[in-house]
């Protein structure tokens, strides 16, 4: 077992390289991205509430994006390619179920109840 | 502000004497049958003085193959049960036309069909074949346990905890008389204000905490603890399909959580997710559980895909045939598992360009699935076939799944299922392809690796008797089913007027008499086989020749399974070394770093079904307390560093030298 747990210790020195540089400017520019949605919302910036809601959830993917770079450390080659991978499984399987419920209930709601479809 | 606090209320919520179904005499006998057989166990297992030896080397035990006879025997307790509502369903059709009524009140006969499905579904097929795959697939890419001991223990414990919260149904209020899927606005809090689909929630939340955790437990186990040299495409073909399986199972099971959580708060709270009224939509909680319960399917077959693709290999003393194209087609229906929900509800309305593409997609899943019907077919061709009871099984699987998968494919052309939709077609065919198929693999599983968990080989001839029996039995059982189907008859039916169609059901009875002859000859081979233990003992650890790692180890493995991790230069690891003369290092052993066994999940476990019981019947002050007290121990646990010892290279070197001394005597 000595053997395997020196390959494991050798692996973890080789894990991400974290810094404190990265943590901050993880920090910072999540807060920037979570301030400005507040602002927009309760300074009443724009007119309509479509635009407002667009943008938050434009802000929400930077943020996502930002936590996997800044806090989860991932990039194309980190644990051997196995992140990346993963991330762009789950991105396939969130648009499958997304899009697809909302095909399906869409067209649903246009068959069923075409009253209730403005 | 407390003045009208009701302190009965607040310690037993709705619970009172009422839940107790004294009215109903078959539930009643089937408790007393249970108790005095319980309390017989409780005071044999006292009498043998066997609590110690269950709790310290069972109970809290972290060893992965313990937790995966742990799962598989979980899964036949639990097939026992599912199959007692099975036969009493058939019983119940067969007598009830005209004026007879049968003996079950269709209150009765509602929870009874709930319940046989959500067993067999989450308590047998789940913890089967999650207990093969804790099995074998530390021992298949020569590792010494899984990723996170830990875990893999308290993942067990929540799955039987779930199990315990269903059985305790039966006995204390009533289970959910909605189907196994508890479709709203049935299920909803208006319809079904009782307890039962209260229990149905918190029995598969409880249970897929346990799935997930397995599932994440077991990926990456896969992904980063494999032998050195056993790059992706030199695993053997069971772990690549439990690879494929877990990475459904961490990506379908949230999905789960997610719209039960929505359905617990329509119920408990009040919101409007799926209600009638409010905005609420019920559809798409059909659409959601269906975006699980696909993935589901695959999570059950594809393992058991893996299973038949290692007998047949071994039997047929040949190389799979084509193992590349068997892990593409794997790796294609786990993508295309998620394309096809919609197929469960073409007639809810979505209209003909909606259905077309999920009809197509239904089609296109039969392809690499059918490929691998002739990845099989031609590992057998000119392979030297020896028709012992695993190989049976797989045979039996091939010719019956076929039939399964063409009535599937039928179902899935839009039109075709307008007319079949909920008939008993649908039972027909889903029965066809899960007990055709899973259960027909997990059979053949067991059969295969039972010598390299216990040392000794299963009985052939009740095994073959086993095998016949299921085999009839399903088709009596269930070809009725597809022509009742065809007549138009619908499922969940407690009693008919139409007395020409009692002929068809009683054929389906015979079929699960059948079937019934088949689990006891099942169980009557388990204790065969073990008053027959030495003679049947399987000494060199590799007794059907075959050609993967975990048939390197001695039957049973050793504690740390590997002396030293093997390294691996093939596919078929096991039978190159075989090939190439491999010895086994005899000396230079070094001491080996093992988890230790930990109380905390069977603890964890029980506090979470006490927590469950307390929100079913709204005992709020309970469920206060057992939620605070389920926190509070995770957190003690994390104190606990007293979690991993040494094997002394002495005790290494002492079994080791035994296994030698066994070896040149063979």
């Amino acid at each position: 077992m000595s053997e395997h747990t020196h390959d494991h210790d050798h692996h973890e020195a080789e894990g991400p390289h974290v810094s404190l540089k990265e943590y901050v400017i993880g920090f910072v520019l999540a807060v920037i991205l979570t301030v400005i949605p507040f602002w927009l919302v309760m300074g009443n910036v724009f007119e309509s509430s479509t635009t407002t809601a667009l943008l938050i959830l434009s802000f929400m993917v930077v943020q996502i994006v930002v936590h996997m770079v800044f806090f989860l450390h991932m990039n194309f080659h980190s644990e051997g390619g196995w992140n990346m991978l993963a991330l762009i499984f789950t991105l396939v399987l969130v648009f499958i179920t997304l899009a697809g419920s909302l095909w399906v209930m869409i067209s649903l709601n246009n068959n069923m109840m075409p009253g209730m479809m403005g | 502000m407390f003045e009208n606090l009701d302190l009965t209320k607040l310690i037993f919520g709705r619970l009172t004497w009422d839940a107790i179904p004294f009215h109903d005499p078959i539930i009643l006998a089937t408790f007393a049958v249970v108790a005095v057989g319980g309390v017989a166990m409780l005071v044999a297992l006292t009498r043998y003085k066997l609590w110690g030896y269950l709790w310290t080397e069972w109970f809290t035990s972290i060893d992965h193959k313990k937790i995966g006879i742990m799962y598989i025997i979980l899964g036949l307790v639990m097939l026992l049960r599912g199959f007692a509502d099975a036969i009493m369903m058939r019983l119940q059709q067969a007598m009830a036309f005209g004026d007879n009524m049968g003996y079950l009140p269709p209150d009765h006969y509602d929870q009874i069909f709930t319940a046989h499905g959500v067993i067999m579904i989450f308590f047998v097929a789940m913890p089967l074949v999650t207990g093969i795959m804790n099995y074998l697939i530390p021992l298949q890419i020569g590792t010494r346990d899984v990723a996170f001991p830990f875990l893999n223990n308290f993942s067990f414990w929540m799955t039987a905890g779930g199990a315990a919260l269903m059985m305790i149904s039966l006995f204390i209020g009533e289970f959910a008389k909605t189907g196994w899927l508890a479709y709203p606005p049935l299920s909803g809090i208006l319809q079904s204000p009782g307890v039962g689909v209260d229990y149905y929630i918190w029995s598969l939340q409880i249970a897929g905490v346990g799935t997930l955790l397995s599932g994440i437990n077991l990926l990456v186990t896969i992904v980063k603890m494999r032998a050195p040299g056993m790059s992706l495409m030199k695993m053997p073909v069971f772990t690549w399909t439990s690879l494929c399986t877990n990475v459904l199972i961490v990506a379908a099971f949230p999905v789960l959580t997610a719209v039960l959580g929505m359905l617990t708060l329509d119920r408990y709270l009040g919101t409007a997710f799926f209600t009638n009224d409010m905005g609420g939509n019920a559809m798409m909680y059909v659409n959601l559980i269906w975006i699980w319960g696909h993935p589901e399917v695959y999570i059950l077959i594809l393992p058991v895909f893996g299973i038949f693709s290692e007998i047949v290999a071994t039997y047929s003393r040949k190389p799979l045939f084509g193992y590349t194209s068997m892990v593409y087609a794997t790796v294609v229906i786990t993508v295309l598992s998620y394309l096809v929900w919609l197929h469960h509800f073409f007639t809810m309305g979505s209209g003909a360009s909606v259905n077309s593409f999920f009809g197509i997609t239904t089609m296109i899943i039969s392809i690499p699935t059918g490929a691998k019907i002739f990845n099989w077919l031609f590992t057998m061709f000119r392979g030297r076939i020896k028709f012992d009871v695993p190989m049976l099984w797989t045979l039996g699987f091939m010719v019956t799944f076929v039939i399964g998968g063409m009535t599937g494919v039928l179902l899935a052309v839009p039109p075709v299922d307008f007319v079949l939709h909920n008939s008993l077609f649908l039972i027909a065919h889903f029965h066809n392809v899960i007990i055709g198929g899973v259960l027909f693999g997990l059979f053949a599983g067991i059969t295969y690796w039972f010598p390299k968990a216990t040392g000794y080989k299963l009985d052939e001839f009740w095994g073959k008797l086993s095998f016949w029996f299921w085999l009839i039995g399903f088709y009596f059982a269930f070809m009725p089913l597809y022509v009742l189907g065809l007549m138009g008859v619908t499922r969940r039916v407690s009693h008919f007027e139409d007395q020409s169609l009692q002929i068809w059901f009683q054929i389906a009875a015979f079929g699960a008499v059948l079937i019934a002859v088949g689990i006891a000859a099942f169980l009557i081979q388990l204790i065969v086989s073990f008053r027959r233990r030495e003679a049947l003992a399987d000494e060199t650890g590799d007794p059907w020749d075959g050609r993967t790692l975990e048939w390197s180890t001695s039957s049973p493995p050793p504690p740390y399974n590997f002396a030293f991790t093997p390294r691996v230069h093939d596919l078929d690891a096991w039978w190159q070394m075989k090939q190439h003369g491999f010895k086994r290092p005899e000396s230079g052993f070094i001491p080996i770093h093992m988890p230790k066994g930990t109380w905390a999940g069977i603890v964890l476990s029980a506090i979470s079904v006490a927590c469950g019981f307390a929100l079913i019947w709204h005992m709020w002050l309970a469920a206060a307390v057992t939620f605070v007290a389920l926190i509070g121990t995770a957190i003690y646990h994390t104190f606990n560093y007293d979690r991993d010892y040494y094997i002394p290279a002495e005790e290494v070197e002492r079994i080791e030298a035994e296994r030698t001394k066994v070896l040149a005597n063979v």
